[in-house]
C-alpha cells in the first residue's frame, strides 16, 4: 500500500520529528528524549515517515541516524502550487466571462 | 481582481478567496448555472462538459473535464445545502462515466457577499486526505503526463504546441 504523504505530515508528533531532523540527523533514542512518549512510538512514526520516503536512514556503527528528505517535502508544496495555479487560471477565465456577459447586457 | 489561496495542512483545508468587480447576482449565476460553469470551470486547454445539473439540495452536477485529445475525467458534485445568493455547500468526488463516485471526496463550503459593487467569494475545501489534491491536479490536466513535467507552465506550453500542430 502506498502511504499517504499528507497523512504523514498530518500527525503532530511526526511534524515535530520532521522539524527536529530537518536540522540534523538523529537517532530514535535522541528523538525520543524530545517527546513524552516511548521509543517504540517514535520508531513507529519513523517507520511511517520512511515508507513515505520523507526520511532516509544512515547506519553509523550500531546506531541508525534519520535525516529528512528535503526534496520530498518540496514535492508537497509543488503539488499545492499547481493546485493554486489551476484556481488562478479558472478565475481569470471567470473574470473574462463576467466582463463578457456584462458587455452583452449593456449592448441589449 | 485579487485571489488568496491558503493551505492549512493541519486542518487539511484549502481556502480560496476571490473578489470580482461585478454584482453578486451575476457572480452567483456563474457558479450555479450550467451554461456559465461550463465556460470557466475547466482550466484551459481543458473544457468542462456538464452532463446533468440540478441545482437544489440533494441535486447534483455530473460533469467531465475533457482534454484536447478527447479524454474525459468525470466529476460529481452533490449539493448538500443552499442559501440563495449567500452560501452553498457540496460534496465533491471523482466518478466513473456511470456516475459511480470514487471516494474519498471533499466538502466544499462557498460563501458569497457583496460590498460597494465588489463581490467576494470564499471557498473552503476540506479534504479527508490531502493526497486527493494530487488527484485533483491530475484531473485538471492530461493524465499521465504530470509526473514527467516540472511545472504547469511547461505542461501548458506543451499542450498548446500539441494543439497547434494538430
Amino acid at each position: 500500500m502506498r502511504r499517504d504523504i499528507f497523512q504523514a505530515i498530518a500527525d503532530p508528533t511526526r511534524r515535530a520529528i520532521i522539524a527536529l531532523i530537518a536540522l540534523q540527523a538523529m537517532t530514535p533514542n535522541a528523538l525520543a528524549e524530545h517527546f513524552d512518549t516511548t521509543r517504540q512510538a517514535v520508531s513507529k512514526h519513523l517507520r511511517i515517515l520512511t515508507e513515505c520516503e520523507l526520511v532516509t536512514q544512515d547506519q553509523k556503527g550500531r546506531e541508525i541516524f534519520y535525516s529528512l528528505e528535503i526534496e520530498k517535502m518540496k514535492e508537497i508544496d509543488k503539488w499545492l502550487e499547481q493546485y493554486r495555479k489551476i484556481w488562478e487560471t479558472r478565475y481569470s477565465q471567470l473574470d473574462d466571462l463576467l466582463a463578457k456577459i456584462k458587455k452583452q447586457e449593456k449592448e441589449k | 481582481m485579487k485571489m488568496d489561496f491558503i493551505v492549512d495542512k493541519q486542518t487539511k483545508t484549502v481556502s480560496i478567496t476571490k473578489e470580482f468587480a461585478f454584482e453578486l447576482s451575476l457572480v452567483w449565476d456563474a457558479y450555479t448555472k450550467q451554461e456559465f460553469l461550463d465556460q470557466w470551470w475547466a482550466p484551459k486547454p481543458l473544457t468542462s462538459r456538464t452532463k446533468v445539473m440540478d441545482f437544489r439540495v440533494g441535486g447534483r452536477r455530473f460533469y467531465a473535464m475533457v482534454s484536447p485529445d478527447g479524454q474525459e475525467r468525470w466529476g460529481l458534485q452533490k449539493y448538500t445545502s443552499i442559501t440563495p445568493k449567500t452560501n452553498f455547500k457540496l460534496f465533491n468526488t471523482f466518478a466513473d462515466e456511470n456516475e459511480n463516485p470514487e471516494l474519498p471526496g471533499s466538502d466544499w463550503d462557498l460563501n458569497f457577499s457583496e460590498q460597494d459593487g465588489t463581490t467576494k467569494v470564499s471557498i473552503s475545501i476540506y479534504n479527508e486526505s490531502l493526497e486527493r489534491l494530487e488527484k485533483m491536479v491530475e484531473m485538471g490536466f492530461k493524465e499521465g503526463t504530470m509526473s514527467q513535467l516540472n511545472n504547469l507552465d511547461d505542461l501548458l506550453a506543451k499542450l498548446s504546441r500539441e494543439k497547434e500542430s494538430e
